[in-house]
């Protein structure tokens, strides 16, 4: 299942440090995010709950850059 | 700006007012005769001022395992130059820096803005008549089948035919085209365009995600997250480059002045082993100002981004940086006929040997047929153009395999192949010409034949030539007619080869065998018009799909799809590929290039601060600029 989330971040360097954690994170398969189109596509693992798993991306993307944001 | 943005503004001014004369001051150029620890707690106003995000993030970054990021790189520089009491460039490194970090936002800001609305086909609303009044509604909750009511003005919501009014569409947003497009009763038309003149009433064809502009859009939405391999480059280049330059950082603050302490040599210069540290130090700090890698992070993404943007606004749609990127490598053009070259649609391309005027002979056979509905029958009435009145027709023999008889005006008009002339022994010209030969015999005598014949796209030559000026080494055509045929049609538009009587399977290993051909980096694209080639444009390194507006295969299996029909739009994507991806390169080298050239300097004692963070913003600015420029691409 893939998802996209509108996201908010300033820097490019950034917006690849969150594409790290997000992909780290339990129940992500795979993820890339866009600093141009502000957009990050999370591809979930097979029966993972999205809604849980974001929370948890949410978190770490949080850790490596305080100043982002994913509208969930 | 937005709010954030103009915060920051407001700081560096501020912080900017309070700099200058403290530096002046420091600098010895203003004497005031301040102590040094006073010029020190008022240079942390600005410092702080301008800085205090920053220092914030670092801590946290260092608190959640995170260091190596450019907060913590400025940090540890400025602080470093503080304390080592070059207060002026720790506080100049932090105001430029930030400077820099707003220029960026800005700019990358603006070009986001400037490409959406490149592609600003996101209809609002749909309006909708209920119970006589006319609602504005969601296009997502507009059924097929609705009638939906467009004003002049408006966007066209849904996909869709015209049951009412006639108007002026302005399609540009969807193919590049600035020509507006005349639509009346009956014409289909498509979501995303703009409705100029008229009031139309649209039965809507498709509900919003499946309508052209929500395809559109969700593809180029898509685009950017395909990465291209020098978006890849950078990012792992980002992520050994910044903690490599930090433990050089390290070595540069520690190593040689130890190497100095311990073997005395080359102490000369230094008054003590404090002021020899110090000095190595401030090397090191220097180096940490140089390893921020954002101006590269940003430029490379920014150009494709742009690159995209531009190509979108021409009517081509490139579905990632990727495919950008192979795009520009394309050395073998493979076309399809049908449709990519042709018109795919038959008419009239000349009558021979008529001892009668030509458009009375068109006349009397359109007449003739007008009772059939051949393809070659109907292009014959479109030939003719004028209205036909069945009426003066009768008698109308329709002979299977052979052609028409009927009493035209009371006079016999025979119309069909060689068979039919022989059948009735009417003696014939043969024709030299390449496709379907219509022989006309009136009252028994023979009065010429119509050549009907698949017509070649107005600039299909136009293009072939573009394509070599664009560096295109080979054009190869593939397509399933006859020899002779194809034969014709590649010397007219002057392709170099083509592959004659191929199935769609034989298409696939044309394309593979083309592709073997190809060597170090030389790619293949195929183009196809996407209806039945959905195999070959995805074999294809990269397969270029043409007029594909409502061709949902053709835009699932393509990597670059043209929006409109126009072969000349495959050179002009070719070349936009090639000026961005020139861009990538210019910034990759031209950065790179600029922080080593810094680094050398800064381990040698000879660039200082200001030159590293002057070096370090400009050059951001200077590749930021640079990659806007992949937005120009109209006029390539």
């Amino acid at each position: 299942m893939k998802k996209t989330y509108k996201i908010d971040v300033d820097c490019a360097n950034c917006a690849n440090l969150m594409e790290d954690a997000a992909k780290k994170t339990a129940g992500v398969k795979d993820c890339t995010v866009s600093f141009m189109t502000l957009k990050m596509k999370v591809e979930f693992e097979e029966g993972a709950d999205a809604a849980a798993v974001m929370k948890d991306v949410y978190a770490n993307c949080k850790k490596v850059e305080e100043d982002c944001e994913i509208y969930l | 700006m937005n709010k954030k943005q103009k915060n920051l503004l407001i700081r560096i001014i501020i912080a900017a007012v309070f700099f200058v004369p403290l530096y002046l001051i420091s600098e010895g150029f203003v004497s005031v005769g301040m102590p040094k620890w006073g010029l020190f707690l008022l240079f942390l106003i600005p410092y702080l001022l301008v800085g205090h995000d920053i220092l914030r993030k670092a801590f946290n970054g260092i608190r959640h395992r995170q260091v190596f990021d450019e907060n913590f790189l400025m940090t540890v520089a400025t602080v470093g130059a503080i304390v080592l009491g070059e207060y002026g460039e720790g506080v100049a490194v932090m105001l430029l820096y930030q400077v820099g970090e707003l220029f960026q936002s800005y700019a990358v800001g603006k070009s986001r803005r400037n490409i959406s609305d490149l592609m600003d086909i996101r209809p609002d609303y749909a309006n909708i008549e209920i119970d006589g009044v006319l609602t504005r509604v969601d296009p997502e909750e507009v059924e097929i089948g609705s009638v939906i009511v467009v004003k002049p003005g408006e966007k066209i919501p849904l996909d869709g035919v015209i049951v009412e009014g006639t108007s002026a569409l302005n399609t540009s947003a969807l193919t590049g085209e600035s020509l507006p497009r005349e639509v009346s009763e009956g014409s289909d038309v498509l979501s995303g365009s703009i409705n100029m003149t008229g009031l139309l009433k649209i039965e809507t064809t498709t509900e919003f995600d499946e309508s052209t502009a929500a395809k559109i859009l969700d593809l180029v939405e898509n685009a950017a997250s395909r990465k291209s391999k020098s978006e890849n480059f950078i990012s792992k280049f980002a992520k050994v480059y910044t903690p490599f330059v930090c433990y050089a950082a390290l070595a540069l603050a520690i190593l040689p002045p130890l190497f100095v302490m311990v073997t005395g040599f080359g102490m000369g210069g230094h008054a003590s082993v404090g002021s020899l540290w110090g000095d190595w130090i401030l090397r090191a700090c220097t180096f940490l100002v140089i390893s921020c890698p954002c101006a590269v992070v940003i430029s490379i993404p920014l150009s494709f981004f742009a690159g995209l943007g531009g190509a979108s606004g021409q009517g081509v749609l490139v579905k990632g940086s990727n495919y950008l990127e192979t795009l520009s490598e394309v050395k073998v053009v493979a076309f399809d006929k049908t449709g990519t070259i042709t018109k795919g649609n038959f008419a009239v391309t000349a009558v021979h040997h008529s001892p009668i005027d030509e458009a009375e002979l068109l006349e009397y056979a359109a007449l003739a047929e007008c009772h059939s509905s051949h393809p070659i029958s109907r292009s014959l009435r479109e030939a003719y153009g004028k209205h036909i009145d069945p009426a003066r027709v009768t008698d109308v023999k329709e002979l299977g395999g052979h052609g028409v008889t009927a009493v035209v005006d009371g006079r016999s008009v025979a119309a069909g192949n060689s068979k039919l002339m022989r059948s009735l022994d009417v003696p014939y010209h043969d024709c030299s010409h390449v496709g379907t030969i219509i022989h006309v015999a009136i009252d028994g005598a023979y009065c010429g034949h119509i050549v009907i014949s698949d017509e070649l796209k107005e600039n299909a030559k136009a293009a072939m030539a573009e394509l070599r000026r664009a560096g295109v080494e080979k054009t190869v055509m593939l397509t399933g007619d006859a020899e002779p045929v194809a034969k014709k049609v590649a010397a007219e538009v002057g392709i170099s080869e083509y592959r004659a009587q191929l199935l769609p399977a034989d298409k696939v290993s044309a394309v593979e065998d083309l592709i073997k051909e190809c060597r170090d980096n030389r790619r293949l694209a195929f183009v196809g018009d996407g209806i039945n080639d959905a195999p070959v444009l995805s074999r294809a390194d990269i397969g270029i799909a043409m007029g594909a507006m409502g061709s949902d295969a053709a835009i699932e299996a393509a990597d670059v799809v043209l929006m409109d029909d126009d072969p000349m739009k495959i050179a002009k994507a070719i070349k936009i590929s090639r000026k961005c991806l020139g861009i990538v390169k210019q910034n990759i080298v031209f950065a790179l290039g600029v922080k080593f050239l810094c680094l050398i300097l800064a381990a040698a004692g000879i660039a200082n601060m200001w030159v590293a963070i002057i070096a370090d913003v400009g050059v951001m600015i200077l590749a930021v600029l640079n990659a806007i420029r992949c937005l120009f691409v109209k006029n390539l």
